[in-house]
């Protein structure tokens, strides 16, 4: 019994570290074969669009709302210390730190890297992956570095419109609805935020979340068993471990960038 | 005949982990032939292409295409070697987020650098050449089974290989598409002077348009022939499977213990 249960316990950490040297390998043969992605670039393009513009919806609108919950929320907390006229950094410093890198990743990773998983597992469950081998095209080349490359380049392009959203939704709370003062608002803002310290630093956090979900979803699709199930495991998978993966960059990043304050 | 064979297989043994598929089989495709390769489900056809094909290694033997082996190549040398065969694979691998146009399309855009004019001349002519040119602005999900698989067969012969390989051409098609595959298959095969391996378990389809047939079950060659030899075969294997006898060699039952036993029923007296 207790053999057995180590035998097992084994086996699953065997296989758990080999499908992380796979994904590796996977990862570095995107990296390799990404010339065509840039010398034929509007095959990125076309990938910018579907992963990128079309997530535009959702991240407008998460990013307003999340913005509109920032305006309220701090309004309530900064009024008992008389600071309401801090509202506008409060709001700006949050979204650019924090919230707009990390939601406008999880929600990306829910629209885009699930699709990108589901494209790619169906791609292979119906032998288009296998057909485009058999037409001596490599498909890292053709399907899935066009892909990863429109992920990375559109992830930061979104977490700065969620916060540009964002922002609005707090002045829309904060100044037109509760009456907090204009110019106190956004002078406060303009103050409290740093270009380098908190706009570049958030913008690299959205760069390596996007290099990260993008990676996931597609190794996740390419990697599918080539069945219903299998691409509906690999769709659930990329959502969960990007999820996951996000938030556990994110702590990282945190602590190297905004230490010792 | 091998002096003039495009493919041979010599002695391919093959298995995955460790259950054999191919036992020492041996196959010749000689030029401008277009040959059958039948068998049961399961029974290593699908498998023989893809070695052809150099997405697999054979465990020992070799599989030799005009004149090279194949898994002797390198990246580039089996990429340079795909790129004069064709394969047809079993529901068509249509890519679906493009137009029939560009399907037909991708390979020449791929593979040459020739103008968009002429691309589009040569994609309307391989359309045409299937009867599909009116086709050419649908998207694969509004076409019929039977038109994508002609779309497909468009697609395959798009660069004019050397060498057609169809995976099931006939599988789930209606009659009259199944009649329309099977003279594509022979009229285009006459047309390009390409060599064709149709792997399918449509006898009387195949039949009616293949110059030579191997029957392969349990991973060996059983019988092999013209179509003529062949129908009038009285191997028990061939009987049963031209004829599509349910039981034979190939037995109806999935081998198991006493029925009798099973229905915990008590021995006759």
């Amino acid at each position: 019994m207790i053999v057995e249960n180590l035998r097992s316990l084994g086996h699953r950490i065997v296989s758990a570290v080999w499908r992380i040297g796979y994904a590796s390998r996977f990862f570095m043969m995107i990296l390799f074969y990404s010339g065509t992605s840039f010398r034929r670039f509007h095959l990125t393009i076309k990938e910018l669009f579907s992963s990128g513009v079309m997530s535009l919806i959702i991240i407008l609108v998460a990013g307003t709302f999340v913005g509109m919950v920032l305006g309220l929320q701090g309004y309530e907390t900064l009024k008992r210390y008389g600071a309401e006229s801090a509202l506008g950094s409060l709001v700006a410093l949050s979204l650019v730190r924090e919230l707009g890198p990390v939601l406008a990743a999880l929600l990306f990773a829910s629209r885009a890297g699930s699709a990108m998983t589901a494209e790619i597992g169906l791609m292979k469950a119906t032998e288009q992956i296998s057909a485009m081998e058999m037409m001596a095209i490599n498909p890292l080349a053709r399907v899935v570095a066009p892909r990863f490359w429109a992920g990375v380049i559109s992830m930061p392009l979104l977490s700065a419109l969620f916060s540009a959203m964002g922002v609005f939704g707090g002045y829309v709370v904060g100044v037109v609805l509760i009456g907090v003062d204009e110019g106190s608002f956004w002078s406060q803002m303009q103050a409290g935020v740093d270009f380098q310290h908190d706009i570049v630093n958030g913008m690299i956090k959205s760069f390596v979340f996007g290099v990260a979900v993008t990676a996931i979803a597609l190794f996740e699709g390419y990697d599918a068993p080539p069945t219903a199930e299998g691409v509906s495991g690999a769709t659930t998978r990329t959502v969960v471990e990007s999820s996951l993966t996000i938030l556990f960059l994110d702590f990282i990043l945190t602590a190297f960038m905004f230490q010792g304050e | 005949m091998s002096s003039q064979a495009l493919v041979e297989i010599r002695d391919v043994n093959f298995a995955y982990d460790s259950r054999p598929i191919l036992k020492g089989v041996n196959l010749t495709f000689p030029k401008g032939k277009v040959i059958a390769v039948m068998g049961g489900s399961g029974c290593g056809k699908t498998t023989l292409l893809q070695l052809i094909g150099g997405a697999l290694k054979p465990s020992s033997g070799y599989v030799k295409v005009d004149g090279q082996v194949i898994h002797e190549l390198d990246h580039k040398g089996l990429y340079d070697m795909r790129r004069r065969m064709g394969m047809l694979f079993q529901f068509g691998a249509l890519f679906t987020d493009m137009s029939v146009y560009d399907n037909v399309a991708f390979q020449m855009r791929e593979h040459t650098d020739l103008p968009e004019e002429i691309i589009r001349d040569l994609v309307l002519m391989k359309l045409h050449a299937v009867g599909l040119r009116g086709t050419h602005n649908l998207m694969p999900a509004e076409l019929s089974g039977g038109m994508a698989r002609r779309v497909a067969l468009a697609r395959t012969v798009a660069l004019d290989p050397m060498l057609i390989m169809y995976d099931e051409p006939f599988a789930g098609l209606d009659p009259i598409s199944l009649t329309v595959v099977g003279n594509l298959i022979r009229r285009l095969n006459d047309a390009l002077g390409a060599t064709s391996v149709v792997v399918t378990h449509d006898v009387q389809e195949s039949l009616k348009i293949v110059d030579y047939i191997y029957f392969i079950a349990d991973g060996v060659v059983v019988a092999e022939g013209t179509p003529a030899e062949i129908s009038s075969s009285d191997k028990p294997f061939v009987h049963q499977f031209v004829h599509g006898e349910m039981d034979g060699p190939v037995p109806f039952h999935y081998p198991c213990g006493d029925y009798r036993q099973d229905l915990n029923l008590r021995p006759e007296r």
